[in-house]
């Protein structure tokens, strides 16, 4: 029988080597006349092990890594493929502390199985949630997500079964499931990865979905930057099809459900859920006004569901252990798990799921490790770009969506990303509105004009030109732009210009006195 | 024959141009014509056939919009506001390569902005530009959901993470 080898597919594992890696596996295997199966896998998100390779041996899948094309031959001598002795020999996958001490309920099966395979997402209890929710009415799979506590995970944190409720009660001849898959916050890859690694868990979620509400069409819209998220996707929905899990008769409950991916064009702003519905309309991706909420008029007018990926792809392991068993993860409101992506200078840089609740610092210091550099951390962003910074004074905050708030923060998508003492905040803020200038879609005049203002304000305070007032500008320009903007692009900028200036005062001092006094 | 022609032969090599050219035309509105029709029956065909029309051309002729907003009932207007509202729509072909570079926080924390500076010394271009050879084109991207092995970048579609300037450029062959 052949020896199999698992060597990631994820885009991560790719942008670091797998593909030359798994080639040269597979050319190394034919000479050396071994009978080697590459099954290319998911990631199991530990960053700075990838490429890991893992060989399937009789005490479990052992892991090596990070491999690169030189260490081939030198692992073939090793006999790794049984398991022998390596300097990048790992031990058990299973046993490597990061991934051990994790709660993995979202990400169960990534990294373990075939991304394309339904056999064995079905071996690894895949469907069980699906086919427990086709013996329930719409009303009880509403009431087990609404119990289970579970909210939305693209960052509004809006009670998933509250909006499947709004839209299972509209009546309308067509309704649908969007999928929120335009992920782009940086600091975040939560659903990247889980859509290359394990597809059918964001299938068998949009079909729950579609059954809770009566939706029978769903579409996941994603990034143009994503292509090999797309592509698995869309191999995926071809199997689920063919197997009869997707189509006319789900599973042979005669319901039905079928799903299309659609690719954005590169507009940040197309994340938030009305843009979205615009874009996939083929519009502008302009904003909408609420009321009237997508629920009740969405895609075409007609009833939607929008839902971050990961918001999705939480509800199979709910239908399948039970409300309860999810909710009692977590603190406070906020309940379950949650992926929480650690990267920028970060040693340890990967996914992390664990229940809410752990502090900043646990994430960056114990589990991230601190900074790749070995410098001192400086501050944290913390939810992609519309997130506020932390500085270590506050890293004891617990990773939880109220006590963010109350500290002038989000959690976002859970992105966090971590800068080393070298970082600059004045230039951050002037980032952050420069950001929001390019992306802004344009209908707001406090999100559009104000951020063009903001980048200005910054420039003339690094100029030195009448500091005190410009800081005050900013904080007005803020305040008006937070208030003043109809979506979290020109509402949520402020955060992190904010907490910048207040966090680290020092760095928004003019460069030009700094040069004056020296 | 036009006053600034001075000559037969001039006034031939002319219409041979023209001819030229409305067959490419005529040969292009064909090929787009045939995608709208591919793609109309989806919900929302707009952003599709688009997609598929840079795909087939590199860019959205000019040419193009019109022909897809007969086919969909829109203006020109309408589809040029579209095509022009999303960063993915190149209003002209790219270089031979294109180097997509991440500027978002997680690639800043790893050093993109000096990443980003030494290429566009070296190449001689600013963002959004392709360099006098049309060898290369230079494009920023905000993340590439690689914020765990930044700084990152994609090249001619294939990702790449923490990469260097060096590498960037070996790859293009520059």
């Amino acid at each position: 029988m052949s020896i199999k080898v698992y060597v990631p597919l994820d885009s991560g594992s790719v942008a670091l080597g797998a593909d030359d890696v798994a080639a040269a596996i597979a050319a190394k295997a034919s000479k050396a006349g071994s009978d080697v199966k590459i099954v290319r896998n998911g990631s199991f998100g530990m960053y700075w092990l990838e490429p890991m390779v893992e060989v399937e041996t009789p005490r479990g899948r052992v892991a090596y890594g990070p491999v690169s094309t030189d260490d081939i031959d030198a692992l073939f001598e090793a006999d790794f493929l049984t398991g022998g002795p390596h300097k990048l020999y790992l031990g058990r996958t299973q046993d490597i502390p990061f991934l051990k001490s994790q709660s993995r309920l979202t990400f169960q099966r990534c990294g373990i199985v075939d991304p394309v395979s339904l056999d064995d997402y079905r071996a690894n209890d895949g469907l069980t949630g699906l086919e427990n929710a086709l013996k329930m009415t719409d009303e009880e799979i509403v009431k087990a997500v609404t119990d289970s506590g579970l909210r939305g995970r693209g960052g509004a944190g809006f009670p998933t079964g509250i909006k499947w409720n709004t839209v299972r009660e509209a009546s309308a001849d067509q309704k649908y499931i969007v999928c929120n898959a335009d992920e782009g916050d940086s600091g975040t890859f939560a659903d990247r990865m889980i859509m290359e690694g394990e597809p059918f868990v964001l299938i068998e979620g949009m079909i729950i979905a579609g059954l809770a509400t009566g939706a029978t069409k769903g579409y996941v819209y994603t990034r143009s930057e994503y292509p090999t998220a797309i592509d698995v996707m869309n191999e995926a929905i071809k199997v689920a099809r063919a197997a009869g899990v997707l189509g006319d008769n789900v599973l042979g409950s005669g319901k039905a459900f079928d799903i299309e991916v659609r690719m954005g064009a590169g507009a940040y702003v197309c994340g938030e859920e009305t843009s979205l519905l615009n874009s996939m309309e083929g519009k502008r991706g302009v904003v909408r006004a609420k009321p009237p909420l997508p629920a009740l008029e969405g895609f075409l007018g007609r009833p939607t569901v929008v839902n971050n990926v990961i918001s999705l792809c939480s509800v199979p392991v709910i239908l399948e252990k039970g409300a309860e068993y999810y909710r009692d993860y977590g603190m406070g409101r906020s309940r379950g798990t949650i992926p929480i992506q650690i990267a920028g200078n970060v040693k340890h840089s990967g996914l992390y799921e664990v229940g809410f609740g752990l502090t900043l610092g646990e994430i960056v210091e114990q589990i991230g490790g601190g900074t790749a550099t070995g410098r001192p951390v400086k501050a944290v962003q913390v939810g992609g770009p519309l997130g506020a910074y932390f500085p270590k004074e506050l890293f004891d905050t617990p990773f939880d969506y109220e006590e963010f708030a109350k500290r002038d923060g989000l959690i976002g998508h859970a992105g966090v990303v971590v800068f080393d003492d070298t970082v600059d905040m004045m230039k951050q803020a002037r980032f952050a509105m420069e950001f929001c200038a390019i992306e802004s879609c344009g209908k707001c005049t406090p999100c559009r004009i104000g951020s063009i203002r903001g980048t200005e304000v910054v420039d003339k305070l690094e100029r030195g030109e009448q500091p005190e007032l410009q800081i005050e500008l900013l904080r007005d320009l803020c305040e008006t732009m937070k208030f003043g903007s109809l979506c979290a692009l020109g509402g949520f900028t402020p955060y992190p210009v904010l907490s910048a200036l207040t966090h680290f005062p020092d760095d928004f001092k003019p460069r030009a006195l700094d040069i004056a006094a020296e | 024959m036009p006053d600034n022609v001075h000559n037969k032969q001039e006034f031939d090599n002319m219409l041979e141009r023209e001819a030229c050219m409305s067959e490419t035309t005529e040969d292009q509105n064909v090929r787009v014509a045939a995608i709208c029709d591919q793609l109309i029956t989806l919900e929302g065909p707009l952003l599709p056939i688009l997609h598929e029309v840079q795909e087939e051309f590199g860019y959205i002729p000019d040419g193009a919009l019109q022909t897809i907003a007969k086919k969909l009932n829109l203006s020109r207007a309408e589809v040029h506001g579209v095509a022009s509202f999303y960063h993915d729509f190149r209003e002209e072909k790219a270089g031979k390569h294109v180097i997509k570079i991440c500027r978002a926080e997680a690639c800043q924390a790893m050093g993109a902005d000096a990443l980003g500076d030494q290429i566009r010394r070296h190449l001689k271009v600013d963002w959004s530009q392709t360099t006098a050879d049309r060898k290369i084109t230079l494009e920023p991207v905000f993340c590439l959901g690689l914020c765990a092995c930044a700084p990152a970048a994609m090249i001619d579609g294939k990702v790449v993470g923490r990469v260097s300037a060096d590498r960037i450029l070996q790859k293009v062959g520059s």
